[in-house]
């Protein structure tokens, strides 16, 4: 692996990042849910998201990866995980999402060339609630993958500082 | 190997329990299952008794999983105990400095119970 092309990477790459991001998301849900996210053909009305996990990102590529979903889709998201009922995982679903953008953000990351050494992850944050704001640091604007996983709306965003 | 007990530290419960399940799914007689939130939680783990193999993620709070298998050397419990590190850091530099720090194999999330059976096999295998 080459540590000399980042900025060439991060600079040329940059518009090829949404597929990026989707293509992670789906092979993380296909590897570790079984499950296949299609692209939604509308956007999602975000209020009805309630559950919004965070990766930051630090180093060469710097800002927030996160995903947001209902609380429905979370405890489905573990209940796939762990292979067991809905209800049985509901407890779980907190861990679930955090993990989930955590490997999301982990394998969007080692998509980009020289971006696995000169970019750090946090450990994950998990938000219950749709009636807050997010500010970050990041001035590239956000940009938004609406998925749908099992038929339940996911929102997969990036938004990095330039 | 029958009868295994290992180690699994993972601060995420959920990740916890599927590399529990991928482990048996990839055929290994486990016994039990220890389970630690971080590397300090799993140093204690250790000094209660021995296991047969640990599988360790990297990014996690209080002590990290590079961290945790530096200090596996000054545990008598660990000694020729195999370490494999399961996470979605991939970069060079942690898979170098945890193969140096006596990590004998790595596992990127995500994963497939294949992948978990391509590594930890030889890990043991190494062991034996």
């Amino acid at each position: 692996m080459s540590a000399s092309s980042p900025n060439l990477a991060a600079g040329q790459l940059r518009e090829s990042w949404p597929p990026l991001l989707a293509l992670a998301a789906q092979e993380v849900f296909s590897l570790m849910l079984g499950s296949r996210l299609v692209p939604a053909r509308e956007p999602f009305a975000e209020q009805e998201l309630a559950i919004a996990s965070i990766v930051g990102l630090a180093g060469q590529l710097c800002g927030v990866i996160s995903i947001r979903c209902s609380p429905k889709s979370a405890a489905l998201m573990a209940a796939k995980m762990l292979g067991v009922d809905t209800r049985e995982a509901g407890p779980e679903m907190w861990d679930a999402v955090g993990e989930v953008c955590n490997m999301i953000a982990g394998n969007f990351k080692s998509k980009i060339v020289g971006m696995g050494d000169a970019c750090m992850l946090s450990v994950p944050t998990v938000i219950a609630g749709a009636d807050y704001r997010l500010r970050t640091l990041a001035n590239s604007g956000k940009t938004n993958i609406h998925l749908l996983f099992e038929g339940l709306p996911l929102i997969v965003s990036i938004e990095v500082h330039n | 190997m029958d009868n295994m007990r290992v180690l699994i530290v993972d601060d995420s419960s959920v990740m916890r329990k599927i590399v529990a399940r991928s482990l048996r799914q990839a055929g290994l007689n486990i016994a039990q299952v220890l389970e630690a939130g971080n590397g300090a939680e799993a140093l204690v783990v250790l000094q209660q008794g021995k296991v047969d193999l640990v599988l360790c993620d990297i990014n996690m709070p209080v002590m990290d999983g590079l961290e945790f298998v530096k200090q596996l050397s000054g545990v008598e419990n660990a000694k020729g105990v195999p370490v494999v590190m399961i996470t979605t850091e991939g970069s060079e530099d942690h898979v170098v400095q945890a193969l140096s720090a006596g990590a004998c194999g790595y596992i990127r999330k995500p994963f497939t119970p294949d992948q978990v059976k391509e590594h930890v096999l030889p890990a043991l295998a190494g062991n034996l």
